[in-house]
């Protein structure tokens, strides 16, 4: 056993990027939910997003298009999940599910000529002396922008539905979309771009395995990381600053288990395997205990003549 | 009148015609568990399919399902395969084990080839697998040969005999070259995550090693050590060539297609009986990838004159003297291991530090 061979800034820095998928995957869904819909095809949308940022950074050269284009292309396939259950009426749990399954087939299709190409890097921002600073300086300022970004869109989305009126509105039609309506808001139109929204980062969390953290394509390379944020936003109790806290610690102990098997401490295989998933769910219900409650109209279908 | 009489006749013999080639072609099932295009260990068992597609054109038909979950899944897909039909079903993974023989036990007309387990409890049921470590050997000799840190990463899969076998053979010629040399094991629990696969590289080379190997299917281990620049990783179960001079210096390649055409025939001709295969390099069915010019020449003769003595049979990758983990004396000076150990390996060899997860 040898914990020097830990470098602990290196450990934080790699658990921030570790986490980013999630965090951004989680943000968009939470969004989703808050507005009353519940969308299970997370997974798929990050496959879609992970090819469509693989393909186009490649093609163009410019991760930033490829992440354009994975936000694009996660927003794209959450389009028919819209028109399936905001139009059609279907069932969002189905609909969810299936669109898992249609995500993870059709990019398996897409990425075919993509296999074994390195795509073009993203650099890290250039913070100058900042990021010389000791300690701080590797792991706040040492970062790509997508990091920076997720951790944004997370202030962003709690600004936004706390102090604003879109996301009073948006609380609104989650809470009780027959209310909401009869108020005169367009229940179904909100909530289509909150499903857009929440394909985009989607994507985007997608295209940050496939271009930043592996980096290159494989078919399924996602390997459940949707279905995670999908339950990290029910153990958040749809909160955006404990979906941050829930991201960070579930990347934070996924690395640190690895570096701790690495560094051969004495702790069984088997629960260090295990302790993300559980200090994640303790931590979580544990704040959790404030009765927080999901949205009322989470998963329920809504036509304008019930 | 007439006309109808010919339609119809003419729709009885099409009928017939298409039910007598149905029964003619033997249907041949693939259970995965990865996708096919993950670039490694699937990736081999579909080129395996594709061969057999090849070798009998019309006379087969083959079918697949991929990213089955190790577990009760993968027992309701291989029910689902021999309701449709197959003759002959191929399940390639260790933990299909169980599901394998349970639905074999259902269906005793059908014939099952469980890949890398061990368990044959009906007459139709067969094993088959590969002598990885043997390809293991040559990766330890050049891994601790190119080693400037001494610290060798090793990210495993699940701890099953097959992935202890090739951690204790790669360590074991690791340290024959470099008595210094120190393996550093991550379990990952998982046969293919990227992600994952990627992050236990990251997290091992942050910890010094030099050399990646990996036990898992995924080829993002090769993308961390590329970003990383200055480790050396292997190709495992395909050759990974895209990763080729550098980082990936050499690989184990799995070479199924042989097999797969063989086991076919077998059943095509009614000669198919249960059986147990574990062929290594010498029957071809592990392959070594071409070692890149990254590697010292010198280096690359021993590997390759180690190949050839593993081919031929004169050394034996576990030859003693070796000792197990706790000191106490396993093989004598000159005794080689017995398959019967070796399928059942669950100890480490003296000098590899850490637990094996029981």
């Amino acid at each position: 056993m040898d914990l020097s061979a830990i470098n602990p800034i290196l450990l934080v820095a790699a658990l921030m990027s570790a986490a980013t998928p999630i965090l951004l995957a989680a943000t968009g869904e939470l969004v989703v939910e808050r507005a009353g819909v519940l969308n299970l095809g997370v997974e798929g949308m990050m496959i879609i997003g992970a090819i469509c940022g693989f393909a186009i950074a490649v093609e163009t050269n410019s991760p930033v298009f490829g992440f354009l284009a994975a936000a694009a292309g996660g927003a794209l396939l959450s389009l028919l999940f819209a028109f399936l259950t905001q139009i059609t009426l279907a069932n969002q749990v189905a609909s969810g599910l299936a669109l898992t399954l249609f995500g993870l087939g059709l990019s398996a299709l897409l990425g075919q000529s993509y296999v074994g190409i390195k795509p073009p890097r993203m650099g890290d921002i250039n913070f100058g002396p900042l990021a010389d600073i000791p300690v701080v300086g590797p792991i706040l300022f040492s970062h790509d922008p997508v990091l920076y970004l997720g951790i944004a869109l997370v202030a962003l989305v709690w600004g936004i539905l706390k102090f604003s009126r879109i996301g009073l509105v948006l609380r609104a039609v989650g809470e009780n979309h027959d209310a909401a309506h009869a108020l005169g808001y367009k229940v179904v139109r909100i909530r289509t771009m909150a499903i857009m929204f929440g394909g985009a980062l989607a994507g985007l969390g997608g295209a940050y395995i496939s271009l930043i953290r592996v980096p290159q394509w494989t078919e399924g390379m996602t390997a459940g990381v949707g279905w995670i944020a999908l339950a990290l936003v029910v153990f958040a109790s749809w909160k955006p600053w404990r979906v941050l806290l829930g991201a960070y610690l579930f990347g934070g102990i996924t690395q640190l288990q690895l570096n701790l098997q690495g560094a051969g401490v004495a702790i069984p295989v088997e629960y260090l395997a295990m302790s993300p998933y559980v200090i994640t769910i303790i931590v979580l219900v544990i704040l959790s205990a404030d009765k927080s409650a999901a949205p009322g109209s989470l998963g329920r279908t809504f036509h304008a003549s019930h | 009148m007439k006309l109808t009489t010919l339609f119809a006749s003419a729709a009885v013999a099409l009928g017939l015609a298409t039910t007598a080639m149905a029964e003619d072609k033997t249907k041949v099932g693939f259970v995965f568990v990865g996708p096919i295009g993950d670039g490694g260990w699937t990736y081999e068992h579909n080129k395996g399919r594709e061969a057999v597609e090849a070798e009998f054109g019309d006379k087969v038909e083959t079918v697949y399902v991929e990213n089955v979950a190790e577990g009760p899944d993968a027992e309701r897909v291989m029910t689902q395969m021999a309701l449709d039909g197959a003759d002959l079903i191929f399940t390639t993974s260790f933990g299909y084990m169980d599901a394998t023989n349970n639905v074999a036990a259902k269906f005793p007309k059908v014939k099952f080839e469980h890949a890398t387990g061990y368990k044959r409890l009906h007459p139709n049921v067969s094993t088959y697998s590969a002598r990885f470590y043997e390809g293991r050997a040559i990766q330890g000799h050049i891994a601790g040969n190119m080693t400037k840190s001494n610290i060798i990463g090793y990210i495993a899969s699940f701890p099953i005999p097959e992935v202890i076998r090739g951690i204790n053979s790669a360590y074991i010629h690791a340290a024959k070259v470099n008595p210094d040399v120190e393996f550093k094991i991550i379990w990952v629990y998982t046969w293919f995550d990227p992600a994952k696969e990627a992050d236990a590289a990251k997290a091992l080379i942050e910890q010094g090693a030099d050399v990646v190997l990996q036990h898992t299917d995924s080829t993002a281990p090769q993308a961390a050590a590329q970003e990383a620049g200055n480790v050396v990783t292997f190709g495992q179960a395909s050759d990974m060539g895209q990763y080729a001079p550098f980082p990936r210096v050499s690989s184990i390649i799995d070479d199924w297609a042989p097999y797969y055409i063989a086991r076919t025939r077998a059943v095509m001709d009614g000669t198919w009986e249960s059986m147990d295969t574990w062929d290594g390099i010498g029957p071809g069915m592990v392959g070594i990838g071409e070692i890149s010019d990254a590697v010292p020449a010198e280096v690359k003769e021993e590997a390759l004159a180690m190949k050839a003595a593993l081919a031929d049979g004169s050394y034996h990758a576990f030859t003693g003297p070796l000792n197990k983990q706790d000191g106490s004396a396993w093989l004598a000076e000159g005794e080689t291991a017995d398959d019967g150990t070796l399928a059942g390996m669950n100890f480490y060899v003296e000098g590899i530090t850490g637990e094996i997860p029981q």
